[in-house]
């Protein structure tokens, strides 16, 4: 089981891959939007999304989980 | 003549043009988002306007309303700034439509120079040089790598309406190309509303210089000389200044005078700036216009001494420019560093916030300030929180003040690129103005934070 964390403070401008979805190693789950910027939040390993944290347009520190990879 | 402005922008950029109408008498209205309600630029206008919610849509970018507040103020010209709306013909239109002066060029300028390929065929027909490319948007992949392969490899992709490096890539070879071709598409469409790509050859081992040019409603246009802003990051300058050490007195001219003659052809009105790649054999390629005051303007200030903002009001009055070519001064060295509230490894944005700041004083330093002690940094606008400006007779002691304002420079409770800026501004490659695009990728490897 792996955590997806946020690398950087701002909103979750996207959620691309949804509960239940099985990913990829290095696809992306989530893009967070802050200062103009959009940094997409990518799998570290293969798996499904078990569980989602946020929802789009949710405040994010750096460092919160975002979703739960199993 | 104005008497009146409405600033449509926010941060360091509102409180500098506030700055310059309170010199020349001019009375200033600021226009705010409830995340700013607390910013400096606030408490610096004459009066001042909420114009909505934090995101830029409800407030900056609000058209509607910030023309409702021009008209309720009675200012007679709005100053747009940088970013938001200072590129949006349709705006300078609206505004000339709602008998408001927009303090810029024409609408039908902007939107020539705002559409990548439009300028690069207008600039052709202007004789400036360009870099080896195509002069109309791509269909699709295919034709791209067809494009790419009769201008060879490596070429840069890029978007059309694109800005700030977005929908930009360089590309080594045709499958890089047709993989990078479609995601770059993608987001140009979705940034800005247009999917048009275009190739050209990529420059190697570039510099970045611009030309700065002032142009009146008479047909008098003048250069004031150029601004080297090659040290980026994520392709947006960091740091900028003039003039660059890497041009000889022929090659500056020669950029000048062909910047005149562009601005000539086109009818261009008010303040703008040209921007070139410049080869290692100092070959000179135009890349795009700026139709808008630029964030490195005060190196230009403090180098010729005018007040760009000044000049720009004043041919926005329809005055005729006061000084000749010949009368342009440029005198010593100027240095801008953008501080840029995030990370100075990752670049990732850090928004938070600010809970110290102390800044450098003494000779030749200038400081363009968008927060204070105690100012939330907001994750819903630009990382650039100020810009410090250190001028000297030359290079050597501009670069000697910068390096000491920089020890002093103290921001607390908010990661920023200030480490960063340390470690360029002491690399012996800078002193020796060895300042290529790739510089930081290629001599900043460790920030000690």
């Amino acid at each position: 089981m792996a955590e997806l964390k946020a690398s950087m403070a701002g909103s979750v401008w996207k959620i691309v891959a949804g509960e239940g979805q099985s990913v990829t190693d290095g696809q992306d789950i989530i893009i967070l939007e802050s200062m103009k910027m959009e940094i997409p939040i990518a799998a570290e390993e293969a798996g499904t999304v078990k569980e989602l944290k946020v929802n789009e347009g949710d405040f994010v520190n750096e460092g919160d989980v975002l979703a739960v990879i199993e | 003549m104005i008497r009146k402005i409405l600033i449509a922008n926010r941060g360091e950029i509102a409180s500098r043009v506030i700055r310059t109408c309170k010199n020349l008498g001019i009375s200033t209205v600021a226009v705010y988002s409830e995340a700013d309600s607390e910013a400096p630029f606030v408490g610096h206008a004459d009066e001042a306007y909420l114009l909505g919610g934090s995101r830029v849509q409800e407030s900056y970018l609000n058209v509607k309303k910030i023309l409702e507040i021009a008209k309720e103020t009675g200012v007679d010209a709005i100053h747009p700034g940088y970013g938001f709306l200072s590129e949006n013909a349709d705006f300078a239109r609206s505004c000339e439509d709602a008998g408001l002066i927009f303090i810029g060029p024409k609408p039908e300028v902007i939107q020539q120079m705002g559409n990548k390929v439009e300028a690069r065929k207008k600039m052709e027909q202007a004789g400036l040089p360009l870099v080896p490319g195509f002069s109309r948007p791509l269909i699709d992949s295919a034709e791209a790598a067809a494009v790419a392969e009769k201008i060879g490899y490596p070429v840069m992709l890029k978007a059309s309406a694109g800005g700030g490096g977005i929908g930009m890539q360089a590309v080594a070879n045709a499958d890089e190309l047709l993989k990078a071709f479609e995601g770059n598409q993608k987001r140009a469409q979705l940034f800005f509303g247009n999917g048009d790509m275009f190739i050209e050859k990529l420059i190697e081992k570039p510099r970045h210089i611009e030309i700065q040019v002032l142009a009146d409603g008479f047909g008098n246009a003048v250069y004031l000389w150029e601004r080297e802003c090659s040290v980026q990051r994520r392709h947006q300058k960091v740091v900028e200044e003039a003039p660059s050490s890497f041009l000889d007195e022929e090659t500056r001219k020669q950029m000048g005078i062909a910047a005149v003659k562009a601005v000539k052809a086109i009818g261009y009105c008010n303040a703008g700036t040209l921007e070139f790649l410049v080869d290692a054999d100092k070959n000179f390629y135009f890349l795009e216009m700026n139709t808008r005051l630029q964030v490195e303007h005060p190196v230009t200030e403090e180098i010729t001494g005018l007040d760009l903002v000044e000049q720009q009001i004043k041919i926005a009055s329809g005055n005729k420019l006061d000084f000749t070519q010949e009368e342009v001064k440029r005198e010593g060295h100027s240095i801008e560093v953008r501080i840029y509230a995030e990370d100075p490894k990752t670049f990732y944005p850090a928004p938070g916030k600010i809970s110290g700041l102390k800044l450098p004083e003494g000779e030749g330093i200038r400081h363009e300030l968008a927060v204070q002690n105690t100012s939330v940094v907001s994750h819903f606008y630009d990382p650039m929180i100020a810009k410090l400006v250190v001028s000297g007779g030359s290079r050597n002691e501009a670069i000697d003040r910068l390096r000491e304002a920089l020890n002093t420079y103290k921001i607390d409770g908010i990661k920023t690129n200030l480490p960063l800026l340390k470690e360029i501004i002491v690399h012996e490659a800078f002193s020796k103005g060895d300042t290529t695009t790739d510089f930081i990728d290629k001599y900043i490897k460790k920030i000690t934070v």
